[in-house]
């Protein structure tokens, strides 16, 4: 007789427990928090200690004020959509050399024909700045840029705080040191993963490197490349600590009163010990544009594979 | 298959934008917590009786025996814990104490002293402090003591989380020796009992580059020197002559601030929580942008390498606005050639040691302070007790302060025996820079100067008029503007008439 298979299926809903019971304790709960508190009033007097011990205690309360806080967000002279801009601008002046750095190396590391030395040591060399922590090289660009600085040398003023432009594109910089190893890795494990016999179909019919790039290689990385996409547009809208500490939380160069290098969570990161029911709001508002954003790539590449797949049946 | 794909790139792409909202919540939810839990305590009918509450009695949940055996400390620099390493033992009636190799107290009456030292500067150090001390009473690892600044004292002496200095046991007499005006910092404008103390008194002077005053002004006496700043009319004058030369009159827009934030006729925010900018700020302002313009200053920021390094005595800047504590704690170790890390003595020689001089200025200042306070509800306040009596009552430990450190102590019998016994200070090239602080320590009040969102207004206005300082703004109302929007960011609940 044959013995009934046994389902080990519950095993892994019992393994997945310890995920699901602190995911819900520390991010869904205070995300549903922050939903309703962005449609608070709640502002506290870091001025005050609120009462104390002896005496009549100020409690502050939240209170229900609708759309108020999102309204005040909106109408604050563009400030918020300066701070977005300013965002999206650093991310994008990181973010493009990011990827063209990247690719290029990916494609030098996984091309069998350069037969590259000491493979091992260069990735691990190009990895290396994203395990630096962001405070210590956003310290070593504010000294290199401050009077004094070899930076300061170089172009003769300081780039950090003279000029809007060449403080964003410190900014960047240092976003694409960061973050290029780590994109490096990814686009070479999507790399990998195309079939080798497919390089080696087109080189026997004489396809150029060129041609093996943009017809093999980037159609068929296009899902990795759209997921570094994705994640990389999600941290760029979260960008904080490198403006943060390298402006000393000011985001200054300030151009004609507005701040060049403040991004949404500076905003969200100075006003959380103040004005909570605010910085909830603009914690919802980054919410909705990145999912926004991230729905429709991944719609618009969707689209792609099915009509691809299409082609492919037709054909 | 793919559709299960799908699903798990939406659940895990949620995820990660989720993520980003959780830091905001976590906050919102303890602090929400913490004002109720202070909301129980004072409802518990304490809050409404005229009568005088002992702040030494303990109110909270009861402490852990770790805590009972530890001094547990904030602070924001090492400055304090130097002092007291060094001179606690002076006393006479310090407690026993152990030390560890490097000459650190680990331990004062067999009770363990714990520092938390948290950076001072964009309100961090308030914003934990709060914290701990707001969650106090439910905390069983009290905080014992804590340090804090001229700028947001009124909080803390206001807010009822410091104890009463005569609770500790410090009586009117062995304060008489203190500056009146650094008891008046820290002093609850409510009840107007005495909150916390302090060892230093820091009067401001201009120090100044002994050789560039020889090369422009022809002496380096301080009567010359004096008469060459005397008020700011004469001060821009100076600073022409020092362009000439190649040499900065202030290293950058910072230096000057404190000489005009001292001076304004009312604090940055008035009773009704209203920010007003004072006419003497605006003047630092005005006065700045012309200095900027001119070349009279090396555009740096306070802190900055370059301003540090404006302090070599070939550093091309010619003085420096300075409180007591910014001898030994500032001036001394940056313009050292060989620093004493290195091995460099603190002797005529070595770099600036003995090139610079002191004078009043164009205008008496104070600049900084720190001052002690015990917490409510320690678990050690007798060890609390001592610290405060032995720092800063004790009139020979004053001295020794003075002595070893050049620092300014708050006790003016000390400085008057250090005065009367021909006192000099080799840093300064011999001069008795005592005197001069004595006269400007006596013209300190604070009266109606100070609020509790000094260090915040401070800060930010810097900030913002950096910016203008530097081109970058071009008008004054823009950068006011900038001002106002980093401000409200910080305290929401302040109102402008600008």
């Amino acid at each position: 007789m044959k013995r009934k298979s046994v389902s080990y299926a519950k095993w892994g809903y019992i393994f997945l427990i310890p995920f699901f019971v602190v995911y819900c304790v520390f991010a869904l709960w205070p995300l549903i928090q922050t939903f309703y508190y962005s449609f608070m009033d709640y502002q506290m007097d870091k001025g005050s200690m609120q009462g104390g011990w002896t005496r009549q205690v100020v409690e502050v309360k939240p209170e229900w004020c609708g759309f108020d806080n999102y309204s005040n967000i909106f109408s604050s002279s563009g400030d918020f959509f300066q701070t977005i801009w300013n965002t999206v601008i650093m991310w994008l002046i990181g973010f493009i050399p990011q990827i063209l750095v990247s690719l290029l190396l990916a494609v030098w590391f996984t091309d069998l024909n350069l037969k590259l030395k000491a493979q091992g040591f260069f990735k691990t060399v190009i990895y290396l700045p994203n395990v630096i922590m962001a405070s210590a090289i956003a310290f070593l660009f504010y000294n290199l840029c401050s009077k004094g600085g070899a930076l300061y040398d170089i172009f003769g003023f300081d780039m950090l705080a003279e000029n809007a432009w060449s403080a964003r594109a410190v900014v960047g910089f240092i976003n694409f040191v960061l973050w290029y190893g780590n994109t490096t890795i990814l686009l070479m494990a999507a790399i990998m993963g195309v079939d080798p016999s497919l390089y080696e179909a087109a080189q026997i019919d004489g396809a150029t490197s060129t041609d093996i790039f943009w017809k093999i290689t980037m159609p068929l990385i296009r899902p990795i490349l759209s997921f570094v996409l994705i994640t990389s547009l999600i941290g760029g809208l979260q960008m904080y600590d490198v403006p943060s500490l390298i402006t000393n939380d000011n985001g200054n160069p300030i151009v004609e009163g507005k701040p060049m290098l403040k991004t949404i969570v500076m905003i969200i990161q100075t006003n959380k010990d103040g004005d909570i029911g605010k910085a909830a709001a603009l914690s919802i508002l980054i919410f909705i544009f990145t999912a926004v954003v991230g729905l429709t790539m991944m719609l618009t590449s969707e689209d792609n594979d099915k009509k691809k797949k299409k082609k492919k049946a037709r054909g | 298959m793919a559709n299960l794909k799908k699903v798990l790139a939406g659940t895990l792409g949620l995820c990660m934008a989720a993520s980003m909202l959780t830091a905001c919540g976590d906050s919102d939810s303890s602090s929400s917590s913490d004002s109720k839990a202070a909301a129980k305590k004072g409802g518990s009918g304490i809050s409404e009786s005229k009568d005088r509450v002992n702040t030494a009695e303990l109110h909270g949940k009861d402490s852990s025996e770790e805590s009972k055996n530890t001094v547990k400390i904030y602070c924001w620099n090492t400055e304090f814990k130097s002092r007291l390493d060094t001179y606690y033992e002076k006393g006479a009636d310090a407690l026993p104490v152990e030390k560890d190799a490097d000459g650190s107290i680990t331990s004062i009456d067999g009770k363990k002293i714990e520092w938390v030292q948290i950076e001072n500067e964009g309100n961090a150090y308030q914003t934990k402090l709060d914290e701990a001390l707001k969650g106090q009473g439910d905390s069983d690892d009290k905080v014992d003591m804590f340090l804090m600044e001229a700028d947001y004292a009124l909080k803390y002496a206001n807010g009822d989380v410091a104890l009463s200095v005569q609770d500790l046991g410090l009586t009117a007499d062995d304060m008489s020796e203190m500056y009146q005006y650094t008891k008046d910092v820290a002093t609850d404008t409510a009840t107007g009992e005495l909150k916390g103390v302090s060892w230093q008194a820091t009067p401001g002077l201009f120090m100044y580059n002994r050789n560039y005053a020889k090369e422009v002004l022809g002496s380096d006496d301080p009567a010359t020197v004096q008469e060459a700043v005397k008020d700011w009319d004469a001060f821009t004058d100076t600073a022409a002559k020092m362009k000439e030369k190649g040499i900065f009159m202030v290293s950058g827009f910072d230096d000057t601030y404190r000489c005009f934030s001292n001076n304004v006729s009312a604090p940055w925010v008035d009773a009704d929580g209203k920010v007003t900018v004072d006419p003497q700020i605006k003047a630092w302002v005005d006065q700045t942008k012309e200095y900027t313009d001119a070349g009279y200053n090396n555009k740096t920021s306070l802190w900055d390498e370059a301003w540090a390094a404006g302090q070599k005595i070939d550093g091309k800047v010619f003085g420096y606005f300075y409180s007591t504590w910014g001898i030994p704690f500032c001036l001394l170790p940056n313009t050292l050639e060989t620093s004493v890390e290195d091995g460099g003595k603190e002797e005529v020689g070595n770099g600036g040691y003995g090139l610079w001089g002191a004078v009043e200025g164009p205008q008496a200042y104070y600049w900084g302070g720190t001052w002690i306070c015990g917490a409510i509800d320690s678990d050690n306040q007798d060890i609390v007790a001592s610290i405060m009596k032995v720092m800063t009552c004790d009139k020979d430990v004053a001295k020794a302060i003075t002595e070893g450190e050049q620092d300014y102590t708050n006790n003016k019998a000390a400085i008057k025996e250090l005065i009367d016994g021909g006192y000099t200070n080799p840093f300064l090239g011999g001069q008795n820079h005592l005197e001069l602080l004595t006269a400007a320590a006596d013209k300190i009040s604070l009266d109606n100067k100070i609020s509790a969102y000094d260090q915040g207004c401070n800060e930010k206005f810097q900030g913002a008029m950096k910016d203008y300082f530097l081109g970058n703004t071009s008008t004054y109302e823009d950068a006011l503007q900038a001002f106002k929007t980093a401000l409200t960011e910080l305290y929401p609940t302040l109102t402008y008439d600008f």
